[in-house]
């Protein structure tokens, strides 16, 4: 599988997620920077990284969402190759509009870091293969934007549909429903505010986030 | 030429900020504050002639997040 990790000025997270593919894939994946213009040929997989793009101004992932490589990553998107955004990723990947909803200052105004417990609701996708549906897995936040909002319609139609990826088990930032992780409507775009790349092998502290890479592994480059 | 585009969260949408800044009213004794909603202003200046259209597709692309926000501009002629 041959992945790219974007990097915006202000990520921060961009390493970790290539320490984490590199191990999981065994290949490096190309660090594209923000003002590419393209991806590189032959990308199975794109992950947009955590961090503080442009220093969160304005709203953020605002102005992250729309540099130029964001282009290229929406039309790999539109056809079929996954995406994912961590974090901040998920914060520019709803600010350009490959996702519904927003994410918000968090309900309690303070940054979040810590790990939390959370619920694989759907074990059908690209992203949650190796996940049992319902288990509970336990991954660490780092955020103060991460409140996930949404009208009641597009709400409906998530838990509808089986977007709902991952749910809080507690209260992390008021997001609407317990929000942490959701899906567009093709399945092939994740955004998840906790951070799985940042558990992947036992010194960490947990092993729970590299089922998700072993798992969309598996499904794009079986 | 001047414009101020202001941004304001949709009614509905929860505004932590403002309820953090209403709660600070009440700590310093202001009594009769019902409600607050916080937002921003932008202050653009332009080259003259900037359309009415321009600055609402600058909103719409980049100043505001039309999922969650509204959008006011207000021109200033003598500016």
């Amino acid at each position: 599988m041959n992945s790219a990790v974007i990097v915006f000025p202000g990520s921060n997270c961009d390493r970790d997620l290539a320490v984490a593919l590199e191990q999981v894939t065994g290949r490096k994946p190309a660090m594209v920077w923000h003002k590419d213009g393209e991806l590189p040929d032959g990308i199975d997989f794109i992950g947009v990284p955590g961090g503080f793009s442009y220093g969160d101004y304005l709203r953020s992932g605002a102005m992250a969402a729309r540099s130029p490589v964001m282009s290229a990553v929406k039309d790999a998107a539109a056809r079929g190759v996954p995406v994912i955004g961590i974090c901040n990723g998920f914060q520019v990947l709803t600010e350009a509009g490959l996702l519904p909803g927003a994410l918000m200052r968090n309900a309690g105004l303070s940054f979040v870091c810590r790990p939390v417990p959370l619920r694989v609701e759907n074990s059908q996708t690209l992203f949650t293969a190796q996940y049992n549906a319902g288990e509970e897995i336990t991954l660490p936040v780092a955020h103060h934007d991460g409140n996930y909002q949404a009208d009641e319609a597009t709400l409906d139609r998530l838990e509808g549909e089986g977007r709902v990826a991952f749910r809080y088990l507690d209260e992390v930032n008021g997001s609407a429903r317990s929000i942490a992780g959701i899906l567009n409507d093709a399945g092939n775009v994740l955004g998840l505010m906790p951070h799985p790349e940042r558990v992947i092998e036992a010194a960490h502290g947990g092993t729970d986030g590299r089922r998700l890479f072993e798992g969309l592994l598996e499904t794009v480059a079986p | 030429m001047k414009a101020r585009v202001f941004i304001t969260l949709k009614n509905g949408v929860l505004d932590p900020q403002g309820k953090a800044i209403h709660h600070a009213l009440e700590g310093l004794g202001f009594a009769g504050v019902n409600d607050v909603r916080a937002g921003k202003m932008i202050e653009l200046d332009l080259a003259n002639g900037t359309s009415d259209g321009d600055i609402e597709d600058m909103c719409r692309k980049l100043l505001a997040n039309t999922v969650i926000e509204n959008f006011r501009i207000e021109r200033l002629e003598n500016a």
